[in-house]
């Protein structure tokens, strides 16, 4: 009689709550997917001092914080947690268990998932607070959120399984910093200068906020965004699958 | 006996590099076999293979009958595995640790039960990166027991332990094998091989060198009487009066090619006495592991 695998819902239960109960213990991660979106939203529309173009900056300020979020965790959460789990021999130790690839995965994405709800609880509880009316498209807005979740999560895979961890730390904070001004989350894009407005919105930041913008906000419809993200969601993962160095 | 790890012909090469060389060796249910070697002697290469982490460049090994790359999946519920370093979340919690590893597999050793077995009781609510370097291999040990696996490869397992800790590592070890676990370890340092082993393999740049019981290595060469004293003894001539080759294999650590008779015994202390040369260190039959493997891994002198 020897040892099987325990089934497969137990393994990922047990497997996404270590991956949530570690990452809402780690401060600088909090700090990232909840304090500076909470920050961000709650400052700027209280001091309309940002070029939103809209009667009440909250309307323009809560989707693209929202998209901000989706970004934060699934770009930089998953791409440093990982780069760290493959130095310290993480990954490795854990493909010689019963566990296996396609589970682990699975609970990655669980643990995702409930960060994010996290958020979209506490930043839509504060957006509602500070008088935004979102509308109806919640659908869409989930939609776009799914797409921008596998495009980032991507982008944050290939870094870390390519770069040394210090690297992934530095380069998805950097990252971070850039898409932050450039991905249409705080600052419109219409406000960047004429030819970086092209270029914002080819990048999986801009067509996920233009999609929410569009979606709970007051933002002009892009159906073209859904086509940007789409072929990010496909094409980062992918680069990830195909490049990533488990140890 | 049953062979749980069976190794033939294991070559891995890494580029021009042949880090393991036609190995061929089994390990059976129930004991520890340990892989002794020094520093890039291929151990970790060895143990990667029957991982499953890495494929041989060539021949084949064999896990519970099992390939360890294409029956993964079949194998993996059913080994344990203790990496040199590292391999946990650095935020994780000891006892969480244990109660993951616990959760991958249906019919797991009690997670408490495990910690407290390897001295760990006290640190459950402590993370990893807050753990010390001996208590980090032991709760490695306990994440690679805790799914009751038959087999157990354990790279290094008292690297970094301190003296009572080593003590632990060794009991629970022993225990493991007892209760019909096989157990491959690997060493570089002859005094753990000595203490834990019941079948060694020793290698030396990839390639078996001596593999068999302990006791029976250890008797090898039996036919050999060592000593020191100090260096230039006029050793042609002391081969004269035993009747047997004598050869200076170090500056003042000398080899007689002779059962260690008493007659003989006696012929070597009184030609040292002649000479007025105190005799440093004397030894006969039972051999420490520490001779068989310089015999053994012994180059020519450049």
């Amino acid at each position: 009689m020897s040892t099987q695998a325990a089934p497969w819902p137990r393994t990922v239960a047990a497997q996404t709550k270590v991956e949530v109960l570690l990452t809402l213990r780690r401060g600088e991660s909090l700090l990232l997917t909840l304090g500076i979106p909470v920050v961000l939203l709650a400052f700027f529309s209280l001091v309309d001092v940002l070029p939103t173009g809209v009667d009440d900056p909250v309307d323009f300020l809560a989707p693209g914080v929202l998209a901000l979020a989706v970004m934060s965790t699934s770009m930089v959460g998953v791409g440093i947690a990982t780069g760290f789990e493959r130095q310290y021999g993480v990954l490795k130790r854990l493909g010689a268990t019963a566990l296996g690839r396609p589970a682990l995965l699975a609970a990655k994405t669980a643990a995702v998932a409930v960060v994010e709800a996290v958020q979209v609880v506490v930043l839509v509880g504060v957006g509602l607070a500070l008088g935004w009316d979102p509308g109806s498209g919640w659908g869409q807005a989930l939609g776009a959120a799914v797409l921008g979740t596998v495009a980032f999560a991507g982008l944050g895979l290939l870094m870390a399984g390519t770069l040394r961890a210090e690297m992934t730390l530095a380069a998805a904070n950097g990252l971070y910093l850039v898409l932050l001004l450039l991905g249409g989350f705080v600052l419109p894009i219409e406000e960047l200068p004429g030819w970086l407005q092209p270029v914002a919105r080819a990048l999986p930041s801009g067509a996920l906020s233009d999609l929410l913008h569009a979606a709970v906000g007051t933002g002009a419809s892009r159906p073209e965004a859904w086509l940007v993200l789409g072929a990010w969601a496909v094409a980062a993962p992918a680069a990830a699958a195909l490049t990533f160095r488990w140890e | 006996m049953r062979k749980a790890i069976e190794v033939d012909g294991l070559t891995v090469r890494y580029g021009e590099v042949t880090a393991v060389d036609r190995l061929s060796f089994d390990a059976p249910a129930g004991e520890v076999t340990v892989l002794l070697g020094p520093n890039g002697a291929g151990k970790t290469s060895t143990l990667e293979v029957l991982e499953g982490y890495r494929r041989p460049t060539e021949g084949r090994v064999r896990v519970l009958g099992l390939d360890p790359v294409a029956d993964g999946r079949a194998l993996r519920p059913r080994i344990g595995v203790m990496l040199q370093q590292g391999g946990v979340y650095p935020g994780i919690r000891a006892g969480e640790a244990v109660r993951l590893f616990a959760a991958y597999v249906d019919d797991p050793l009690d997670p408490d039960a495990v910690l407290a077995r390897v001295g760990l009781a006290d640190r459950a609510s402590r993370p990893w990166r807050q753990l010390s370097g001996g208590e980090q291999q032991r709760l490695s040990l306990a994440l690679a027991l805790v799914s009751r696996p038959e087999v157990a490869f354990l790279d290094e397992p008292t690297a970094g332990v301190d003296v009572s800790g080593r003590q632990l590592v060794r009991a629970v070890i022993r225990e493991l094998a007892a209760d019909g676990t096989c157990v491959l370890l690997t060493t570089h340092e002859l005094d753990e091989a000595e203490r834990l082993a019941d079948r060694v393999v020793i290698i030396d740049h990839g390639r078996l060198v001596a593999e068999g019981p302990l006791p029976e290595l250890l008797q090898g060469g039996a036919d050999e009487l060592r000593f020191a004293a100090q260096p230039g003894l006029d050793v042609a001539e002391l081969a004269v009066v035993l009747g047997a080759p004598v050869h200076e294999r170090e500056p003042g650590e000398y080899v007689v090619a002779a059962a260690a008779t008493p007659q003989a015994v006696a012929a070597l202390t009184a030609w040292l006495a002649e000479r007025d040369v105190t005799l440093g260190d004397l030894r006969a039959g039972r051999q420490r592991l520490e001779d068989v493997f310089l015999r053994l891994t012994e180059r020519p002198a450049p």
